[in-house]
């Protein structure tokens, strides 16, 4: 941390700069001072709490109405619900629509963690890899356990390439193998990784507006990366759940 | 500005890193050319393509941010 | 005094922080200087890179699975069943209007080929009855013209009969008429007329 502190430093007292660009995501106590166990509200409770508020907005009090013919807040939540239930549908067959909750909560949860986190002085909760490995992990775990489940000793078969060549087959199922394992990881440092460095590079760009000269510049930097944050946010969300669905499809249909 | 050599290392470290990212870059652009050349090619199908189109994105990207993640560490963490 | 007022805060912010990172920290602060080292101190310490502070780890996870769970209560005990069940119902009318739209048409498609039907009937009804009317009035024209032919006929057998007895007694008529005739005629010369000699005289040039 010293050294840290000294690099941070060294260029803010060279440059007259000071970048503090990962300050955002620091995960502090919202009522007073002292360490933070698991169930001290944080920052990180606060935008996750209202997360969950942004979904009972849209959920439920969208669909309370219950029109034939939908209401504005009601299509946005049909929108919602029809694009992953067909996504689902879609990827994992009719026997993955049962899982559809699951994955419907993960998105709505992440869409609406990565949009709210584009607000001026919130917090990010899925910029966190503490979070997005729950996620990613969770999702491997559960989907493994449903491929077993299912399939038994079938499921190995995912890692046996039947229509590649005998001899290439260890080796394949090696890859295959090292590759599964990969899967939450490359799953939760996705997210995290995306969220995290366009943050960052906002902050970046930010830190540089303070120099009079370069400020335009800045300004439009740093709109064009906020920009390309707000594609970032629904792709990364999308990215996490059609993956979470082509994992899901691997679980029930492991034959290749 | 004084420093040591460790520190040194981690600032080249943390550069060279970064010139992953570029390299995804070029991997993204490469994705999106290709998919954007078949659905000329045949329109019809591209609608279909689309939920590929992003997948091959998301790994593309994911990749590019790895190594700018070694640079963050790098930079902040080691 | 800088020092022990940084080190205080620091160890204020992060009691969890072990005693050899406090005192790196606070070798960096006097090297320094106390206004960057208050600054760093007040960010509640941990890895520089916030996302790797264990520290925070089990609250993040703790809070994450509370917001996931109450999520997918809201989902799948309120929001789910709602929206589902709009849209069934909206694509049960939707299929139930489409049903009706399709039986309307079949319904039409019917009276179209009934009314076609019963107007070919009604066509083929009157050519027939025109064809009935036609043939008895043939009937009664037949039946008329061979009467009429009949009573022609009659009356021509009738006219011939009596030409012929008007030329029969034409014919007795005009032989006692050349008799007399003839008679008459010898006499008025001056002969003695003799009624025999008339008589085969007549017969003799009637005949020729």
């Amino acid at each position: 941390m010293g050294k840290t502190d000294v690099a941070t430093e060294a260029h803010g007292e060279s440059t007259g700069l000071v970048f503090h660009p990962l300050d955002q995501f620091k995960v502090t106590p919202l009522f007073g001072d002292g360490p933070v166990a698991f169930y001290t509200i944080t920052n990180a409770t606060l935008w996750m709490a209202i997360a969950v508020l942004c979904v009972i907005a849209v959920f439920v009090l969208g669909s309370r109405g219950r029109a034939l013919v939908p209401s504005r807040s009601q299509s946005i939540a049909e929108l919602f619900y029809g694009f992953i239930y067909k996504m689902v549908e879609d990827v994992t067959g009719h026997d993955g629509v049962k899982y559809f909750p699951y994955i419907f909560t993960a998105f709505l949860f992440i869409f609406f963690a990565n949009f709210l986190g584009l607000l001026p002085l919130s917090f990010t909760p899925t910029s966190h890899i503490a979070v997005t490995a729950v996620l990613g992990f969770g999702v491997f775990f559960i989907v493994t356990i449903i491929g077993f489940v299912k399939n038994g000793v079938h499921f190995l078969g995912l890692f046996w390439m039947s229509d590649a060549p005998l001899a290439l087959r260890p080796i394949i199922a090696v890859i295959e193998v090292i590759s599964y394992f990969v899967r939450p990881v490359s799953h939760s440092i996705r997210l995290a990784g995306n969220i995290t460095a366009g943050h960052a590079m906002i902050k970046v760009f930010a830190g540089f507006a303070a120099i009079a000269a370069v400020a335009p510049a800045a300004v439009v930097a740093i709109s064009a990366a906020y920009a390309l944050e707000v594609l970032v946010a629904g792709i990364q969300a999308y990215v996490f759940t059609i993956l979470t669905c082509i994992y899901l499809k691997d679980a029930l249909h492991p034959a290749h | 500005m004084e420093g040591n050599i460790a520190q040194l290392g981690q600032f080249i470290g943390a550069g060279l890193g970064a010139i992953g990212s570029g390299l995804a870059a070029i991997g993204v652009g490469n994705v999106a050319a290709n998919y954007l050349a078949g659905a000329l090619r045949n329109p019809s199908a591209a609608a279909s393509q689309t939920a590929t189109l992003f997948i091959g994105l998301a790994f593309a990207e994911a990749l590019g941010i790895f190594s700018f993640l070694v640079a963050l560490l790098l930079m902040f963490a080691v | 005094m800088t020092d022990t007022t940084t080190e205080a805060a620091h160890t204020a912010a992060d009691a969890a922080n072990t005693v050899a990172d406090t005192a790196h920290d606070a070798a960096a602060a006097v090297a320094h200087g106390a206004a960057d080292v208050a600054a760093h101190g007040a960010e509640a310490g941990g890895a520089a890179m916030p996302q790797l502070d264990p520290s925070t780890f089990s609250n993040q996870i703790f809070w994450l699975l509370v917001t996931l769970v109450v999520i997918y209560f809201v989902l799948s005990r309120i929001a789910l069943p709602r929206i589902s069940a709009v849209l069934a119902e909206r694509s049960g009318t939707i299929s139930n209007d489409i049903a009706a739209a399709e039986e309307l048409k079949v319904r039409a498609v019917e009276a179209e080929a009934a009314y076609d039907k019963a107007l070919a009937d009604a066509r083929t009804e009157a050519a027939r009855i025109v064809a009935e009317a036609k043939a008895a009035i043939q009937a009664d024209l037949d039946a008329e013209i061979a009467k009429a032919d009949a009573a022609i006929a009659a009356k021509t057998a009738e006219s011939e009969k009596a030409i012929a007895e008007i030329r029969a007694n034409a014919l007795t008529s005009v032989t006692e008429v050349a008799k007399d005739t003839a008679a008459a005629v010898i006499e008025a010369l001056g002969g003695a007329a003799d009624a025999a000699a008339v008589d085969a005289a007549v017969a003799a040039q009637m005949k020729g």
